[in-house]
């Protein structure tokens, strides 16, 4: 397999001080659906633009499909398709204006009709760009990038602020573009879209790569399969996250919103034991659930901190 | 029907196209100039308020004008005379071609200040008239002659020589004849830095540079086609004044038409360098409105737009003649009311390519994509 993505101890300082990017190595796979996963301001946005080659490194390399910016930026902007966030195009052309213009950049590029009707803009082709909804002005940003016929996708936040159904509209369209055997680099800060769409994932903290895998990796390494989640009441006597831990199967706890949270890889054994501990100090059960552990979970356990977090 | 649902009924099965994507057409070189080029024009074909302050308001601005400032037949010299002695006697003598009315004192001067009149008349008890007017306004200085001959004419003065007077109003010579090149010249330059330096910087407040700037697209061709753009405008604004001033105003255009395009076409790229440079940094459109607006402001008041320039002291001359807005009025009325050749409008030509080259360059050198 070769390799469309590259960069090794990528670093972005602006103005001398704030570090965007502090050190960031990235590998990803040609026909790999390939997501940057982070709260905002963890560095995606910075990240996914010197890529694109749009803002310089501090220091570190990048090569796509082995190519350096420095020396192949014509050819490489031939063969990569990019969805900046938050581009409001031009509001007083056509959706079909907007997409024959973009068209018209590129050497060898698709029919923009073609691109219309994959993107379920054919309907709104006449109509002015100011004038379509959130979720038609995303997916025309999304066809002004894949009308250049491009091999690499790159998405900034490709679902911020739209409807549910705009949302899984837009996944459909990226999976058909992976199925063609296109490559996608999306940043997100939505864990279930990560986890639906892409084949492996980083999660992004201060600049850094805090994890990488595939999200069903992550889970698996950093919280067991399963979480627990509990609340009691009537006890006089507070039990400590640590008599918690020592209950068979527990990997891990931490106290979220009122809640115990366990990581547990057995839940067969540790949901008995912690029904008997409930039952011996005396303690009445508020709140129980258990449910597959997700990339929230993941990097709640890496950082403390929820991903939506102000 | 809402948005959503549109979309839900289109939407297309994902194995439609299976594996790569059916082979597109090859595009020419020139597909990104020409398509940029066309967006531009409707985009701003588009924009109402671009039309308005492009094409209507120079006209609306010449017809106003044009109406306030026409050649009036005769102009009427408004007096004041002070009520007293002789006051209806003297305001007697003054029918012919005067306004003349009999107010108290306080009220003359009163109107006087206020401009309402041009001269004040006051009798005095000895019979003779004292006159106040102000040697500032023209108005007041021709009253006071003009009345001074009438009532000196109506009181038993002989004139020594026998005059008599022909009436010359030929187009050319009139305000809005000086008026028409000089509205010209200001639109050339505001379409120019706002069409220009406006539109990009908006551009880049909506990150679409930025856009642009991540495709194969050449930077060249697309400020070739917003400075195309601005040439196919300039030509729309051209024929739009002059042909209104013709028919309008009977302006006589007596330059070569090609001559007259050629000053126009140099003073349009002045422009749009000048407007290029004004919006080469600025990331927000309250900063380039400020620029902009302070680069134009001297030009709109010492350019010779709706007077003439030689009215502003001696030493300030060379510095206003430097100016590309006044190189561009005085060509634009050399070549149109004069028939002045190309050739003499060299060193006006000479001012407006230095500056708009030399901007140009500089924007280049500055010029912020993202």
């Amino acid at each position: 397999m070769s390799v469309a993505v590259r960069c090794r101890n990528l670093k972005k300082t602006y103005d001398g001080k704030v570090e965007a990017v502090a050190g960031l190595d990235l590998e990803i796979q040609v026909g790999e659906c390939f997501g940057l996963l982070g709260p905002n301001g963890a560095g995606k946005t910075t990240t996914i633009e010197i890529l694109e080659g749009l803002l310089l490194p501090t220091s570190g390399e990048v090569e796509i499909f082995e190519k350096k910016w420095s020396t192949h930026a014509q050819e490489l902007r031939e063969l990569i398709g990019i969805s900046l966030q938050e581009t409001r195009l031009g509001e007083k052309l056509s959706v079909r204006e907007t997409i024959n213009l973009f068209a018209s950049f590129y050497q060898n590029p698709r029919q923009p009709q073609e691109v219309m009707e994959d993107m379920a803009l054919t309907e709104k082709a006449d109509a002015w760009v100011g004038k379509l909804s959130g979720g038609q002005k995303q997916r025309l940003a999304v066809a002004t990038a894949l009308v250049g016929n491009p091999k690499l996708l790159f998405l900034d936040e490709p679902t911020t602020g739209l409807d549910p159904q705009s949302r899984r509209q837009l996944w459909d369209i990226i999976r058909t573009f992976q199925q063609r055997g296109g490559t996608v680099l999306l940043t997100t800060h939505y864990m279930d879209e990560a986890e639906k769409l892409c084949d492996r994932l980083s999660i992004v903290d201060h600049g850094k790569i805090i994890a990488s895998g595939t999200p069903g990796e992550l889970i698996e390494r950093t919280c067991g399969a399963q979480m627990i989640e509990f609340a009691t009441s009537n006890g006089d006597a507070t039990i400590s996250r640590e008599e918690w831990r020592k209950l068979p199967g527990v990997e891990a706890v931490h106290q979220d919103d009122g809640l115990t949270v366990l990581n547990a890889r057995e839940p067969h054994a540790t949901i008995p034991a912690l029904l008997a501990a409930v039952e011996e100090r005396g303690l009445r059960l508020d709140h129980l659930t258990t449910r597959q552990a997700s990339l929230e979970d993941v990097f709640v356990q890496l950082t403390g901190r929820h991903l939506r977090e102000e | 029907m809402t948005a959503h649902s549109t979309a839900q009924l289109e939407s297309k099965p994902a194995d439609k196209k299976p594996g790569i994507p059916a082979k597109g057409r090859r595009n020419s070189h020139w597909a990104g100039y020409w398509h940029l080029l066309g967006a531009r024009l409707k985009e701003l074909r588009r924009e109402p308020e671009v039309v308005f302050w492009i094409f209507a308001f120079p006209i609306l601005l010449a017809l106003g004008l044009g109406i306030a400032f026409r050649n009036k037949p005769a102009d009427v010299s408004r007096v004041a005379v002070v009520a007293g002695t002789d006051a209806e006697n003297t305001a007697g003598l003054l029918t012919n071609g005067f306004h003349a009315e009999v107010l108290p004192r306080a009220a003359a001067l009163q109107a006087f200040r206020l401009g309402k009149v041009d001269l004040v008349v006051i009798p005095r008890s000895d019979g003779s008239l004292e006159y106040e007017y102000d040697p500032s306004r023209p108005e007041s200085v021709l009253a006071k002659a003009s009345v001074n001959d009438a009532i000196q004419a109506g009181s038993g003065r002989k004139d020594v020589v026998p005059t008599s007077a022909h009436i010359s109003s030929e187009p050319g010579a009139r305000y809005i004849d000086f008026l028409i090149p000089g509205l010209l010249g200001m639109n050339l330059m505001g379409s120019g830095m706002w069409g220009i330096g406006f539109a990009l910087v908006e551009m880049r407040q909506r990150k679409l540079l930025k856009r642009f700037l991540a495709t194969p697209m050449r930077r060249s061709d697309f400020l070739m086609a917003i400075g195309s753009s601005r040439l196919v405008l300039m030509i729309v604004e051209l024929v739009l004044l002059l042909g209104f001033g013709a028919l309008v105003f009977k302006l006589p255009v007596r330059g070569a038409l090609l001559t007259i395009l050629l000053v126009s076409t140099v003073g349009a790229l002045t422009f749009a360098g000048l407007g290029l440079l004004s919006a080469s940094r600025a990331s927000k459109i309250e900063t380039a409105n400020g620029i902009i607006n302070v680069v134009m402001l001297p030009m709109w008041v010492f350019s010779g737009c709706f007077f003439s320039y030689e009215r502003f002291p001696a030493i300030m001359q060379p510095f206003i003649k430097a100016l590309p807005l006044t190189a561009l009025n005085d060509a634009l009325r050399s070549t149109i009311l004069e028939g002045g050749s190309l050739r003499a409008q060299g060193s006006r030509l000479l001012i407006m390519c230095l500056w708009g080259g030399v901007s140009f360059i500089l924007a280049l050198k500055w010029f912020r994509w993202a």
